[in-house]
């Protein structure tokens, strides 16, 4: 897009008073990029009348240096250094009234290793600012010498399942159900089924904490009973994660120590305690040896709408800087939002060691993690045996497999549930190295599966007809195009 | 019982056939093939004994199947598995593994309890053959 602005001389530039963005600094068309610059593409959509580059440069500004009038002050500092600078508008391919922008921030912007630092100026202000009718933050570029100042996630993939003694396949969980109102006995007792029957994991609630049905000791304390006799059952490391997510920090480091000295592998947290208590419990967790769960509660109320608040994949790179080991990042098929070309983007920027520019996922920057461990990606809600294939086939092996009510609804009882899910997938997978083209095959291959096991083959009669397709809000803007050579 | 460690131990014991197709599909990823065996199946007994190294540069699983029975001559009462293992950067470790012999008889794992201090419990996990000496716990 032309500028058609001419930069100001200083003294036109610091007279007192207002100037547009783009005059003050913000928007600089010919900037290319350092490599140890932070960029953000943000989706922009201005109020009606505001022009695009203005609008783009009042975003640079307000989530960097500016305020809304001129200041003195400025001529104090290195202050071109610190204006983050606008350096790229594009139209979006579908909405007239959409643009993206391209913000390049100068690294010495931000604190090291502090998410929160980070997002109070990305997130910051700027997300109520007037002449925008919205604005949603697409996709980071973190140079390398920025993602070097975090930890990263406290176990890793390659770890974990060193750890639990499982490879070559996905691992297996299940949510407790019903999620609230169960005593801790009762609780355990799922625990113990789902895990005797073939589950690698169970998995408390975001919302399980410490209420009136079901105090935390309690529930720690008979989980831990059900994951020991599970693991003596089966000869296999077991798991279940214990929110420790709590009102205070002093409260979540007590629940974490009393789940570390029963002995268990795996802890959680909600993404709702907020990114330092992450970080927090992140380090905590790699002190301890302790696996990193987290359930995303509550990103759907600013991740889910393409015109305001932030993608998905930001989170994520967010969290893998953090340090979780475990992150919930979609289905495809299941029944919680989640296009498939979008979700393989998630999983990439969780799973992948660098990630290409890919538009047709949704991933707009290189990004190189600079050996930072990777996340496990966990897909949980409404998913079940039957979609084994397919389940497979968009999420790959690196990942775990939740079914909650697919095994805690199964008609010959939990562990039956268990036991089909875990058939299922061995099934699969066995199928896949053997070379069959499972995902065509996929149900004669859960067919014959199930000829040998009778929970495998109540559960594909059960759930046969269940499929949750609904057009998503949250697909790519760029769909690839077949070119003719 | 049945010990459940591995990636397809849900699944009927594989026939020579299907741990060759398995084997080369570890081979075809670049992956070197190893054989363990050992005769204390606890789920946290890492380190079970090598049939040898990894095959490093073997192009073909049934030079893998071979050694495999082999081993079988000399340990076919003890757990063997497959073990793969990938040298790629960022992984640099174990991709799949699974069980392709077993004890004729399984006896499992006893689950010992000490109460200590509140309603605390610590938890131990003893396979019931390991009262017998090294080589000498299953028949």
């Amino acid at each position: 897009m032309p500028d058609g602005d001419k930069k100001l001389d200083a003294k036109a530039r610091y007279s007192a008073g207002v100037l547009e963005y783009k005059k003050m600094g913000y928007w600089e068309p010919d900037y290319s990029p350092k490599d140890t610059d932070v960029i953000a593409l943000f989706r922009i959509t201005p109020q009606d009348g505001v022009d695009p580059i203005e609008a783009a440069a009042a975003v640079a500004g307000e989530s960097s240096t500016a305020t809304w009038t001129v200041v003195w002050t400025d001529r104090l500092t290195a202050c071109e250094k610190y204006r983050a600078k606008a350096y790229r508008v594009d139209p979006t391919p579908n909405n007239p009234n959409e643009y993206f922008a391209y913000i390049a921030y100068e690294l010495d912007l931000f604190e090291p290793g502090s998410i929160a630092n980070l997002t109070a100026s990305i997130i910051g202000n700027v997300f109520g600012f007037k002449p925008l009718k919205a604005l949603r933050l697409e996709d980071m570029r973190l140079p390398v010498a920025y993602v070097k100042t975090f930890q990263g996630p406290a176990t890793g993939i390659v770890v974990e399942r060193e750890r639990l003694n499982c490879y070559g396949r996905p691992l297996l969980g299940a949510t407790v159900k019903p999620k609230l109102g169960l005593s801790g006995r009762n609780y355990g007792r799922v625990v113990y089924e789902a895990l005797k029957g073939g589950l690698d994991f169970t998995k408390d609630d975001e919302n399980i904490n410490s209420q009136p049905f079901m105090h935390w000791r309690d529930r720690f304390l008979y989980c831990m009973e059900a994951v020991n006799r599970a693991s003596a059952a089966t000869g296999e490391v077991k798991g279940t994660y214990l929110n420790v997510t709590a009102g205070t920090m002093e409260e979540m480091y007590k629940r974490a120590e009393f789940a570390k000295e029963l002995g268990s592998v795996i802890i959680m947290i909600d993404l709702v305690i907020g990114y330092t208590a992450i970080q927090s419990m992140a380090k905590w967790a790699r002190d301890n040896d302790m696996i990193l769960h987290l359930h995303r509660a509550g990103h759907g109320t600013y991740t889910r709408q393409k015109t305001h608040g932030v993608s998905f994949r930001v989170i994520a790179k967010w969290m893998r800087l953090a340090g979780v080991d475990h992150i919930h990042a979609g289905t495809v098929v299941g029944k919680l939002e989640g296009d498939p070309a979008t979700t393989k983007g998630y999983y990439d920027i969780c799973r992948e060691e660098q990630n290409s520019v890919s538009l047709e996922t949704g991933v707009f920057f290189d990004q190189d993690w600079a050996s930072l461990n990777k996340v496990m990606p966990v897909a949980s809600g409404g998913i079940h045996a039957g979609q084994m294939h397919q389940l497979i086939h968009y999420l790959g092996e690196d990942v775990v497999l939740q079914f909650g009510g697919g095994t805690i609804g199964h008609p010959q009882g939990i562990a039956a549930g268990a036991t089909a899910n875990r058939v299922a997938l061995e099934a699969m997978v066995y199928a896949r190295n053997a070379g069959r083209d499972y995902l065509a095959e996929g149900p004669t291959i859960l067919a014959e599966a199930a000829k040998t096991c009778t929970p495998l083959r109540e559960a594909l009669d059960i759930w046969k007809d269940v499929t949750f397709d609904y057009a998503s809000t949250d697909a790519p803007d760029f769909v690839p195009t077949t070119s003719v050579s | 019982m049945r010990v459940t460690q591995g990636t397809f131990s849900f699944l009927p014991d594989f026939t020579d056939q299907q741990i060759h197709e398995q084997v080369q599909y570890c081979i075809d990823n670049g992956w070197a093939v190893s054989i363990e065996y050992t005769d204390d199946p606890h789920p946290r007994n890492t380190y079970w004994e090598m049939w040898g190294h990894p095959m490093f540069d073997n192009p073909d699983a049934a030079a893998v199947v071979y050694e495999l029975n082999e081993c079988r001559k000399i340990y076919g009462s003890y757990y063997i598995r497959i073990i793969a293992f990938d040298s790629s950067p960022g992984w640099e470790s174990i991709r799949l593994s699974f069980i392709v012999n077993r004890p004729p008889e399984e006896p499992g794992f006893k689950l010992s309890r000490t109460e200590v201090k509140g309603r605390n419990i610590q938890y131990s996990i003893t396979p019931y053959s390991s009262d017998n000496p090294q080589g000498s716990r299953y028949k």
